[in-house]
C-alpha cells in the first residue's frame, strides 16, 4: 500500500528536479534577460558585420548609403589593401615577430617561474618582487629610455629588436601565472625523477614542462592576444623599421586622411580581425577556461 | 630505469656521472648538494637568461626614466644638464598637459565604473536568469552570448579604433545612417568625434564596447565558482533574484571586481591606442587629449626627452596612487584580503 502511494510521488519529484516548472515570474525574467543580452550581442556584432560588408563596396557606394549591400561582391579592395597598402607584408612581419616572441617568452618564462617556484635561494624573493614591479609600472614610463637602449645596441627599427622587447614585457605576466602553476605541482614527482637519476635539465623538460601544459596553453593564448594587439611598442621603437600589422593599419588609416580608399581600409581592418576571430572561435572553450583560472590564482 | 640513468649521464656531464651511481637518494636529497655542472648550468640558463632580457629591456629603462626626468636632455645632444624638478614645475603649469591630465581623470572615474556595472549586470543575467525552482541554473543558451560578447577583446585595439572611427563618420557612417533612418534628421552629418560635447563620450563608448565582454566572462567565471548551496540557502530564506545578486554574488566576487577595477583604471590612464585611432590630434579643443599622447608627441616629435620622461613619471605615480586608492577603498568597505593580480 505504502509503496503504491510513494511510487507516483517519487516519480513526480524526480521529474520535477530534472525539468523544473517555469513560473510566470521566471518567464518574465528569462524574457527580459534574453532581450537585454540579445541587444548587447547586436551592438557587438553589427559593427563587425557592417565593416565586413563595407569591405566589398567602393568608396562611392559607402557614401551613398551605409546599409546598402555592395552592388557586386568584389575583392579589389582586398587586393589593393594586401599589396598596395602593404597589409600583406605587415601581416607576415606580425606573424614572425609575435610567433618568435611567443615561443621565446614561453620557454624563458616557464624556466624562470620554475626556478622561482621550486627553489629557495638567496634573492629569490627579490627577483619575484622585481617581476611584480614590471607589471605595476605603465609601459609608457619606459618608452623614452628604451628607444635609446635600442639605438645604442643597434636594434632600433629592426624586427629582432622588437622580438626582444616583446619578450621582456610579456615576461612578468608569464612568470606570475606559471609561478603559481609550478607551485601547485606535487613535489613527489621531482623527487621521483631525481631518484631515477634525472638531472635538473631533464627533470624540467621531460617531467615538469609536460605536466604544466594546461597552464602553458592559457598563458600562451593571453600572450598571443596581447602581443598581436600591441601598438605602442612598435610605434615607439620600430617607427622606421619594417611595420607590424597594428602599426601598418594605423599608418594606412592616418595617411588616408579624408582622401579616398575607404573600401581598402575596411578590407584591411577585416584582414586584421578575421584570423584572430577564427582562432578565438576554435579555442573559445580553452580561453574562457583560462579567464577563470587567471583570476582564481 | 637503466635507460634513464644512461641518458642522464649524457644530459649532464662528467660531474653528474660521477655523482649519479653512489647516490643514496633520501638522505642525500635533504643535504646541501655539491655544485655540479648540471646544477650550475641549470641556474645560469634558467634564471640568468630571462633575467638578463628582463632587466635590460624593462627594468633598466624604468630606472633611467626617473633619471632623465631630472634633466633638460633633448636626446640627440650629448649634454644632459641636471635641472632638478624644473620639468615637473613646467608640466604642472602647462595648460595642455593639465587638460590632458583632466581628461585622464575623467576616464579613470567613468570607464571602470561603467564597464564593471554593465558587465556585472550581463554576467548576472547569464548566471541567475534561469528558473527559480529546482536546481540553480543559468539562462538557457547563454554560451552564445558569452562567446559573442568576448569578440571585441580578441580584436586589436587599433582595429577597434579605426572601425569605430568609420562608424562615427559624419556622412558615410553606420551610426548616423541608423539615426537618420529612424527619422532623426539632425544627425544627417553630425560629427560625433568632431564636436567638443560628444567627442569624449563617443570615445568612452568605444573603450567600454571593447571591454564589457571580457569582464562579463571574468565575472561569470567568478560567479560559477560560488558553491551552489549558498544560492540555494539564500533562496530557501526567501531572497529574490535581485537580493541574491546584491547580497550574495557581489560580496563573493569582490576580489574579481577589485582586479577588474584596477585593470580598467590602468587602461584609462593610458588609453593611447584608442585616442590615437579616433582623434590622433587630441580632438576638438583637446577634448580627448590624454597624457600618453602628449608624452609621445613631446618625445618623438618635439625631441624633449627630459620633459617626456617627467610625464612618464607623473603617469606612473598616477597609476600607483590609483591602485593604492582602490585597495584602500576595498579594505575600508570590508574587503579583508589582498587580491592576487
Amino acid at each position: 500500500m505504502t509503496t503504491k502511494i510513494a511510487g507516483p510521488e517519487m516519480k513526480a519529484l524526480h521529474f520535477n528536479s530534472r525539468k523544473p516548472a517555469m513560473t510566470t515570474g521566471d518567464r518574465v525574467v528569462g524574457a527580459v534577460s534574453h532581450t537585454a543580452l540579445s541587444i548587447w550581442s547586436l551592438i557587438v556584432i553589427l559593427p563587425l558585420l557592417w565593416t565586413f560588408m563595407s569591405s566589398f563596396k567602393t568608396s562611392s557606394e559607402i557614401f551613398a548609403s551605409p546599409f546598402a549591400l555592395p552592388s557586386q561582391w568584389r575583392f579589389d579592395n582586398y587586393v589593393r589593401a594586401w599589396t598596395e597598402a602593404g597589409i600583406g607584408s605587415y601581416f607576415l612581419n606580425s606573424v614572425i615577430v609575435v610567433g618568435s616572441a611567443l615561443v621565446i617568452v614561453m620557454v624563458l618564462g616557464a624556466m624562470c617561474a620554475y626556478v622561482l617556484a621550486r627553489y629557495v635561494f638567496f634573492g629569490s624573493k627579490a627577483i619575484y618582487y622585481l617581476m611584480l614591479a614590471g607589471l605595476t609600472f605603465p609601459i609608457f614610463l619606459a618608452m623614452v629610455p628604451l628607444f635609446f637602449v635600442m639605438r645604442n645596441i643597434g636594434l632600433l627599427n629592426t624586427l629582432p629588436g622588437l622580438i626582444l622587447v616583446y619578450v621582456g614585457f610579456a615576461l612578468p605576466f608569464t612568470v606570475f601565472f606559471l609561478f603559481s602553476f609550478f607551485k601547485s605541482l606535487p613535489h613527489e614527482i621531482t623527487e621521483a625523477a631525481a631518484l631515477d637519476g634525472a638531472g635538473e635539465w631533464r627533470t624540467f623538460f621531460q617531467v615538469m614542462l609536460p605536466m604544466a601544459k594546461p597552464g602553458l596553453a592559457s598563458v600562451a593564448i593571453f600572450n598571443f592576444l596581447g602581443l598581436w594587439n600591441q601598438f605602442l611598442i612598435p610605434v615607439a621603437i620600430n617607427a622606421a623599421g619594417p611595420r607590424v600589422l597594428s602599426q601598418g593599419l594605423a599608418a594606412f588609416a592616418g595617411q588616408m586622411g579624408y582622401a579616398v580608399d575607404f573600401g581598402a581600409l575596411f578590407a584591411a581592418v577585416t584582414v586584421t580581425v578575421v584570423p584572430v576571430l577564427i582562432v578565438y572561435i576554435i579555442f573559445q572553450r580553452q580561453l574562457q577556461g583560462s579567464v577563470s583560472q587567471g583570476t582564481s590564482k | 630505469m637503466t635507460s634513464v640513468k644512461a641518458k642522464t649521464i649524457r644530459v649532464g656531464d662528467g660531474a653528474s656521472a660521477v655523482v649519479g651511481p653512489d647516490t643514496a637518494p633520501p638522505v642525500y636529497k635533504r643535504r646541501r648538494k655539491p655544485l655540479t655542472f648540471d646544477k650550475v648550468s641549470f641556474f645560469v640558463v634558467f634564471l640568468g637568461l630571462p633575467l638578463a632580457i628582463y632587466i635590460m629591456f624593462v627594468i633598466w629603462p624604468f630606472i633611467q626614466a626617473f633619471g632623465y626626468s631630472l634633466t633638460d636632455w633633448s636626446g640627440f645632444s650629448p649634454k644632459q644638464n641636471f635641472i632638478g624638478l624644473q620639468n615637473y614645475q613646467r608640466l604642472f603649469s602647462d595648460d595642455v598637459f593639465m587638460k590632458a591630465m583632466g581628461n585622464n581623470i575623467l576616464l579613470v572615474i567613468f570607464l571602470p565604473i561603467i564597464t564593471i556595472v554593465l558587465s556585472l549586470v550581463l554576467a548576472t543575467l547569464v548566471t541567475v536568469g534561469g528558473s527559480s525552482k529546482g536546481q540553480i541554473r543559468g539562462l538557457r543558451n547563454s554560451s552564445f552570448y558569452r562567446v559573442v560578447s568576448f569578440f571585441p577583446y580578441t580584436i586589436p585595439a587599433i582595429a577597434i579604433g579605426i572601425m569605430w572611427g568609420q562608424i562615427y563618420d559624419p556622412s558615410g557612417g553606420l551610426l548616423n545612417g541608423i539615426l537618420t533612418s529612424l527619422g532623426m534628421d539632425q544627425f544627417r552629418s553630425y560629427a560625433w568625434l568632431g564636436d567638443k560635447s560628444t567627442a569624449m563620450i563617443a570615445t568612452m563608448f568605444v573603450i567600454v564596447w571593447g571591454f564589457i565582454g571580457f569582464y562579463m566572462v571574468l565575472f561569470v567565471a567568478g560567479i560559477k565558482g560560488i558553491p551552489a548551496e549558498l544560492f540555494e540557502a539564500a533562496r530557501i530564506d526567501g531572497a529574490g533574484r535581485l537580493r541574491t545578486a546584491v547580497s550574495i554574488t557581489i560580496p563573493l566576487i569582490r576580489d574579481n571586481i577589485q582586479t577588474a577595477y584596477i585593470y580598467m583604471g590602468i587602461l584609462a590612464l593610458d588609453a593611447f591606442v584608442y585616442m590615437a585611432a579616433l582623434n590622433s590630434g587630441g580632438g576638438p579643443d583637446n577634448s580627448t587629449l590624454v597624457m600618453s599622447q602628449q608624452l609621445f608627441f613631446t618625445a618623438f616629435t618635439k625631441g624633449q626627452f627630459g620633459l617626456a620622461s617627467a610625464m612618464g613619471v607623473v603617469l606612473a605615480v598616477a597609476t600607483l596612487i590609483f591602485s593604492g586608492l582602490v585597495f584602500l577603498v576595498n579594505r575600508l568597505t570590508g574587503g579583508d584580503k589582498d587580491v592576487s593580480l
